[in-house]
């Protein structure tokens, strides 16, 4: 049984559509694959929430419409989703305790445009609380843990955050792929960490209408996937114009996968000196090196850029990002949904509610943001970081116009660590995890993760690819070069089973 | 700039969060080391800069000014803590 499981669940999104396709197995199958490989996976804790009834009711609707002739483009593809996304009738907490017994009366956007496609929804994904971390330690449901290990080690390593939930579940094969968002670095570093690819898309090209705010000028929504192919696939049903979104954009959405493989010569591809970082570990730069090698291997100009304003990106997201924070989740009061603990008078329930509700790392935000938004503070913090945003903005235009196709960077400083490590008493230790993820959500900019080599420890290590504004099919082609080159990487041990 | 003890208890009820004494000392902490890292702001020259104001360029859509959803208050209400005959109940605000 455990073989014939494994059968199934090792095949790329891609190539399990492609075996659905062509009758070699149903949707039920597939789906009841992905149930048991779940169910043995308790320990990477990585799903908050399983729906095995109504995962096999969608595979069995899946299986009629391939009966049918009517398959979507997902059509019977298991997903897991990231406890961000509304999904109607299936709890949804952001994994925080202020939300834990919330149920939406509705879906939302990216979700649906999934399930019109004929995907399966398996359960909802593992996650910092409120996406506020990068290591899914900050999660009322506890830790989500790495599904690789150091060589020769069983110590538990995290997962990266915020998507950790998302990132471990499609190393692991408890999903075909899987949702997630970004506002920091939320899909990139996760993705990093655990050998697959994750997308930011450019700000408005996935709506983000039912997504539980964090930083609305920030947030975007995409998939980690096993493969360049696999988020090429997935992108392509997420994104989309929204009305209910006004930010969204009203775009048409090209085919990613037909870029997956398209030529990469003659692409200018800039590297930023600014993110040789003071301490950059010399497994990280050589990295990147070979990284610029595969590109060049394949036709592309690999050049020289400066992006002077790199080094602020980060102190101006946590003003930003906190600020935005402060003000989304002033809505969590205890009235209208979620949690309630009763007080003296109206104040005083707020006040106890949001203590009890909030979790450590979520509190402290939302306090940094109330007070850089205080009376007095607010051009010193807020409208001054708005305006670094304008410069780090326009570090990109300005390579981009100078002929720039892509920006070639490492997606984190350092490999995995070990859960715990970095929750010591400055919270700054891991903020700094998202020093070369941030600046793209600074700018709107889209970028992609794709895993590159192993460190000599043998943990995943990867690359971003940035690009110009909804220059995604490029990020798609450039990804696949790095893909072919460096290979995939796969957890040779599944330890937790 | 760093935040005393006063306030952390300021924000703290501004951000209408309570806390304890204990978490006062521990919050002052945490505060003043993420605002003591976005200090490094201040050596960029953004005079002339205009804050950014919109991640894309765009002109904000507009919609006619009709009821275009709704009229389901069940559901609406059906996570609310508290809701007393189609309304959310909360303390009572008015003497």
């Amino acid at each position: 049984m455990s073989h014939a499981r494994h059968e199934l669940t090792r095949l790329t999104l891609t190539a399990a559509h492609e075996g659905l396709s062509e009758g070699h197995f149903t949707a039920t199958e597939l789906t009841q694959a992905y149930l048991s490989a779940i169910e043995a996976a308790g320990d990477l804790n990585a799903y908050v929430l399983t729906t095995p009834d109504k995962a096999l009711e969608m595979a069995k609707a899946s299986d009629a419409r391939y009966t049918a002739g009517e398959a979507g483009p997902l059509e019977g593809i298991p997903l897991g989703i990231k406890d961000m996304f509304a999904t109607e009738g299936v709890r949804t907490t952001a994994c925080s305790n202020i939300l834990k017994n919330f149920v939406p009366p509705y879906e939302s956007t990216v979700t649906s445009r999934l399930w019109k496609d004929g995907a399966v929804l398996l359960g909802k994904l593992n996650q910092d609380e409120f996406a506020m971390g990068s290591s899914t330690e900050s999660s009322a449901f506890g830790a989500a843990v790495n599904p690789w290990r150091r060589r020769g080690s069983s110590q538990k390593l995290v997962p990266g955050g915020s998507s950790g939930g998302s990132a471990a579940a499609v190393a692991a094969h408890i999903c075909a792929g899987a949702a997630g968002t970004d506002t920091g670095g939320s899909i990139r570093q996760p993705a990093a960490f655990t050998g697959t690819v994750g997308i930011k898309p450019t700000y408005g090209r996935c709506s983000r209408w039912g997504v539980v705010a964090y930083a609305s000028s920030l947030d975007q929504a995409g998939p980690i996937a096993r493969s360049v192919n696999d988020a090429a696939l997935l992108l392509r049903s997420m994104a989309g114009h929204d009305p209910k979104d006004s930010t969204s954009v009203d775009l048409a959405v090209p085919d990613y996968e037909a870029a997956v493989g398209a030529s990469v010569k003659g692409k200018r591809i800039g590297i930023p000196r600014e993110y040789r970082v003071e301490g950059m570990s010399p497994e990280i730069a050589a990295l990147w090196d070979r990284g610029a090698d595969m590109l060049r291997d394949a036709g592309a100009e690999v050049v020289d850029i400066s992006l002077p304003h790199t080094k602020y990106a980060l102190p101006a997201y946590y003003i930003v990002a906190l600020a935005e924070a402060s003000s989304n989740l002033a809505r969590y009061d205890g009235v209208r949904y979620g949690e309630r603990v009763a007080g003296r008078d109206i104040v005083d329930m707020y006040e106890k509610t949001r203590a009890a509700g909030f979790g450590d790392e979520v509190r402290r935000r939302i306090m940094v943001g109330t007070y850089v938004l205080s009376a007095g503070y607010y051009d010193a913090y807020y409208l001054k970081a708005q305006k670094v945003r304008t410069l780090i903005k326009r570090d990109f235009e300005t390579v981009f116009a100078e002929g720039i196709d892509a920006v070639l960077a490492p997606a984190t400083p350092s490999p995995a660590f070990g859960i715990g490590e970095k929750s010591g008493a400055d919270p700054v230790e891991m903020y700094l995890q998202d020093v070369f993820t941030v600046t793209l959500n600074m700018a709107g900019l889209p970028g992609i993760a794709v895993p590159a080599g192993l460190s000599s420890d043998g943990l995943p290590l990867g690359l971003q690819l940035i690009g110009r504004p909804f220059g995604e099919e490029g990020l798609f082609a450039l990804g696949q070069v790095i893909e072919e080159a460096a290979g995939r990487f796969e957890i040779t041990e599944r330890w937790w089973e | 700039m760093s935040v005393d003890q006063a306030t952390v208890r300021r924000v703290a009820h501004l951000a209408r969060i309570a806390v304890t004494e204990d978490e006062v000392a521990h919050l002052q902490g945490e505060l003043n080391a993420i605002l003591a890292f976005v200090e490094q702001l201040g050596e960029v020259d953004t005079s002339g800069v205009e804050p950014m104001t919109s991640v894309i360029p765009m002109t904000l859509p507009l919609r006619a000014d009709v009821v275009s959803d709704g009229g389901y208050a069940e559901r609406v209400l059906a996570n609310a803590p508290a809701a007393d005959d189609g309304f959310f109940a909360v303390p009572k605000v008015v003497e």
